[in-house]
């Protein structure tokens, strides 16, 4: 049945008129033509469609337009702020963390989430923490050090009183 | 796209309608300076499109100087991960003397750019690397000539540097590039006259750069396939058979089609719902009814090597020298054993998609392809039209490994568009991708060798069924050997194998060097020798004891005879004209038979370094894929159906369980560069394998290594 669906989008109101069970990720990227969340196994088994509901990462994929209600959803879209990279973000592109680049908006996204829960991880936790988020390119070793670089980037603008 | 093709040079009446494309197109109107580069297969018995009389049509790729100063490359190569959007860049702002970022790559549309073969065996540094240096040369030549005319001096009172060509001690002297193009339109072909700059004044090539891709990545601005939108495009879900095998006996479409927009294409075996949005497209899928014929009891993961042994063909002898029967004479002890792999799945993180639009005749498809060319021609077949009223565009490509060269996606795409007469998306499901994906083959390996008492392999008889060529040939000094290839390996298989099979990362490379690598381990522990000394004694290739050096010294700690224990392995190979040595330290967990890869050392010669930052990049990728068909990925299946359909039984290495990796480039920068994106995953099998028989003593003659097998082995 079609209702009214609110939420903020990268910051932005919307509000849809749509299936509630119709699945956050096809109206991403049907209806709302962002493309950035992408489209790799259905099941929430692969981590590359993962957006940001609230703090949390989650898998668009498997996650109903309904229960975004009311929420804030981020994806890689509305990550960089004023054309500003997020640290993450920047460290991906620094540590050489991307090649084909299609895991990679959702490890982002991942890895942002594990940084607001921990800002300090150990090289271990940041292991365990994007262990659901799968790279066929193999490109895991530098996304760890990316995420690690991030939060210790993240961490000193904190200190300054300029942390995001 | 219209009649206008890309050799209309000026470029103003071209109409392109996919707007990333055509505003970077833009950039490129104009006139210019043109080099044309040939190199490689070129397209045999066609002629390029449109090409005009002034213009040569034996080429493969151009660069433009443009009036903003800027080269451009047009190549139909594609990016998909290994980083030649960079590498390739690199290499023409070296020989051009620009800064990197003054450089675009337009590649991989069929329109845009002159046919090319495809993007797969390592080849496009190797071959085309060269002649693209060599054209860029060549403009840097044209650049000076015109500057000598606009500065009123002889040619070799010129120097060129950032984009300008100046007289040399008076730097003030100066005339652009984008001035010397403007208003130019000159075209020269690459004679290889022109002398390319010297590695020792390089300051691009082989300075490490960043992904030239990689903003665009972390941002989601970066397109592919499945993300490009067209107005009234509508999105389809294939009915696909249950098993390979299984026929379509009937097929009741009325429920789906009661759907509100939907529509239901059937064309055959090609029966689909289309719908505004893939949910629909789904639901009206899962009400089309269909029965399907039971294909006969078949085979099955576990029976496939006994059915590849059984009908294995005789074989073609690849390689040989002396007499198999004097060299088992002088050997001390024989070993003789069969490895064997599974099948592996490409599993690239985006499945197959493709987005076709046919309208009045003519046809745009963008694809995520390897062969944006090989495309263009199936589907101009397929739909019965000229090749040049066909455009494929393939955007960026998450992950081709091999898997991308076939483009099936693409052709349902085209079909399913002409009958709709909308643009139609296929995407593939991921279950779809594990079903109709071509494998990497299963194949058999079988050796008997033998060793002399001084330690020294005396003859060596291997064969390899089912695999193909690549990387079956020794490079040992042994006197007496014979390689022999059965069966046809990746390309073909139909016969041999129940389902498609296809190249993947290095194919049969991967097979071979398992098979030659845990066989040379066997024969040094049956002498007592340690597999490091065994590889030296028995080495003569100055390249392969060069890389094997290196990574002893990287790897530190010393060999022993093995099982020595501590769980070290070595392995070696050479692909894609690269020299490759891999050592590796595993834990085993006994109880479990679980292999725990602590770290990994490659030492790698692959010539002339142009990227060391994506060299390094490609060599841990190797390693990291090839975690998973040493230890646990198998496509498993019964009687045509594929038991494995997504990540949760099918499983690739995840970032918890990635050792520690270094990587050595060798210096070799006298040597033409070699393949950069396949050659360390070789080894990948064969150097776990021997760590594993040097912790536990037990030989895993079958990959993957999975936890049952290796628990197996070691009672």
């Amino acid at each position: 049945m079609r209702k009214e669906i609110r939420f903020t989008l990268n910051e932005k109101a919307v509000t849809l008129e749509v299936e509630g069970d119709r699945r956050l990720l096809w109206v991403l990227r049907t209806d709302l033509g962002l493309t950035g969340a992408k489209y790799g196994c259905g099941e929430g088994r692969c981590g590359a469609c993962t957006v940001l509901v609230d703090d949390a990462a989650v898998r668009s994929c498997t996650y109903s337009i309904a229960r975004a209600a009311g929420r804030h959803v981020t994806t890689i879209e509305g990550l960089a702020t004023d054309g500003e990279l997020h640290p993450v973000q920047s460290a991906f592109v620094a540590e050489g963390a991307v090649q084909c680049g299609f895991c990679t908006p959702g490890l982002i996204l991942s890895a942002v989430s594990l940084l607001r829960r921990r800002p300090h991880p150990t090289e271990e936790e940041v292991r365990q923490g994007l262990d659901q988020n799968l790279c066929r390119c193999g490109a895991h070793l530098r996304i760890v050090r990316a995420v690690q670089a991030a939060g210790e980037e993240m961490a000193r603008h904190a200190e300054g009183g300029t942390g995001r | 796209m219209k009649e206008e093709s890309f050799l209309a040079l000026d470029f103003h009446d071209l109409e392109v309608s996919f707007p990333v494309t055509r505003r970077d197109f833009l950039r490129f109107a104009g006139g210019g300076i043109f080099v044309f580069v040939s190199f490689g297969e070129l397209p045999f018995g066609q002629g390029q499109r449109g090409v005009g009389q002034e213009l040569p049509a034996d080429f493969n790729a151009f660069l433009r100087i443009g009036a903003d100063g800027r080269v451009a490359c047009f190549t139909g190569k594609i990016e998909m991960g290994q980083g030649i959007v960079t590498s390739l860049a690199q290499m023409l702002a070296e020989e051009l003397a620009l800064p990197l970022d003054s450089v675009d790559m337009v590649m991989g549309d069929t329109d845009l750019c002159p046919w090319d073969m495809g993007t797969f065996g390592s080849m496009s540094t190797r071959f085309f690397g060269p002649p693209l240096r060599q054209a860029a040369a060549e403009a840097r030549a044209v650049l000076i000539e015109l500057a000598a005319a606009a500065l009123a001096r002889a040619p070799q009172e010129l120097v060129a540097a950032a984009g300008a060509v100046h007289v040399a001690g008076a730097p003030e002297e100066r005339v652009t590039y984008a001035a010397l193009a403007a208003g130019q339109r000159i075209a020269r072909r690459v004679d290889g006259r022109v002398p390319l700059a010297a590695p020792s004044s390089f300051t691009v090539i082989g300075a490490p750069a960043l992904r030239a891709d990689a903003a665009a990545k972390v941002t989601g601005q970066a397109l592919y396939a499945a993300d490009i939108r067209l107005p009234g495009m509508l999105y389809a879900r294939l009915l696909r058979p249950p098993a390979h095998g299984a026929e379509l006996e009937a097929v009741d479409t009325a429920a789906a089609k009661a759907i509100s927009g939907v529509t239901v294409v059937e064309e055959g075996e090609l029966v689909a719902a289309l719908a505004p949005d893939p949910e629909t497209a789904e639901r009206a899928l899962e009400r089309i009814v269909a029965r399907w014929s039971t294909p006969a009891p078949g085979l099955t993961d576990a029976t496939i090597f006994a059915h590849l042994a059984e009908n294995a063909p005789p074989g073609e002898v690849a390689d040989e020298a002396g007499d198999l029967a004097a060299g088992a004479a002088l050997a001390a002890l024989t070993v003789e054993r069969r490895y064997e792999n599974a099948y592996v799945a490409h599993a690239a993180l985006e499945p197959h998609a493709a987005l076709a639009r046919v309208e009045d005749g003519a046809v745009t498809i963008w694809a995520s392809t390897q062969a944006p060319f090989r495309l263009r021609a199936e589907a101009a077949e397929v739909l019965g039209l000229a090749e040049e009223r066909v455009r494929v565009v393939a955007p960026f490509v998450g992950g081709g490994f091999g898997g991308k060269t076939h483009n099936s996606q693409a052709i349902e795409a085209v079909r399913l568009a002409r009958v709709a007469g909308r643009p139609v998306q296929v995407a593939w499901t991921r279950e779809e991708e594990f079903f109709l994906d071509t494998f990497r083959p299963a194949a058999l390996v079988d050796i008997r060798a033998g060793v002399t008492a001084e330690g020294r392999i005396s003859f060596w008889d291997y064969s390899v069924l089912g695999a193909g060529e690549r990387g079956s040939r020794q490079f040992y000094a042994i006197p007496h050997h014979r390689t022999l290839i059965r069966g046809e390996g990746w390309r073909g298989a139909s016969r041999l194998h129940p389902f498609a099979t296809g190249a993947w990362r290095a194919p049969a490379n991967n097979t071979n060097t398992f098979g030659r690598e845990s066989h040379i381990d066997e024969l040094a522990a049956a002498a007592r020798i340690d597999p490091l000394e065994f590889r030296r004694r028995n080495l003569e290739d100055a390249r392969m004891r060069r890389v094997l050096d290196a990574a002893a010294t990287a790897f530190g700690a010393p060999f022993a005879p093995a099982p020595s224990g501590r769980g070290f392995g070595i392995a070696c190979g050479i692909d894609a004209g690269t020299y490759v040595t891999l050592m590796a330290a595993v834990d085993v967990e006994r109880e479990t038979g679980e292999v725990r890869v602590r770290r990994v050392v490659c030492a790698q010669d692959m010539g002339l370094v142009i990227n060391p930052a994506g060299a390094r990049m490609q060599v841990e990728g190797c390693i990291t894929m090839g975690l998973g068909y040493a230890l646990s990925e198998e496509v498993r299946f019964a009687s045509g159906r594929i038991l494995d359909r997504n990540f949760d039984t099918y499983r690739l290495p995840r970032i918890s369980e990635v050792p520690a990796l270094e990587t050595v480039l060798i210096e070799a920068g006298d040597q033409p560069p070699q393949g950069g994106g396949e050659p360390a995953i070789v080894g990948m099998g064969a150097v776990i394998a021997n760590a594993v028989f040097d912790a536990t003593g037990a030989r895993l003659l079958r990959l993957p290594m999975t936890p049952e097998r290796v628990r197996a082995a070691m009672t």
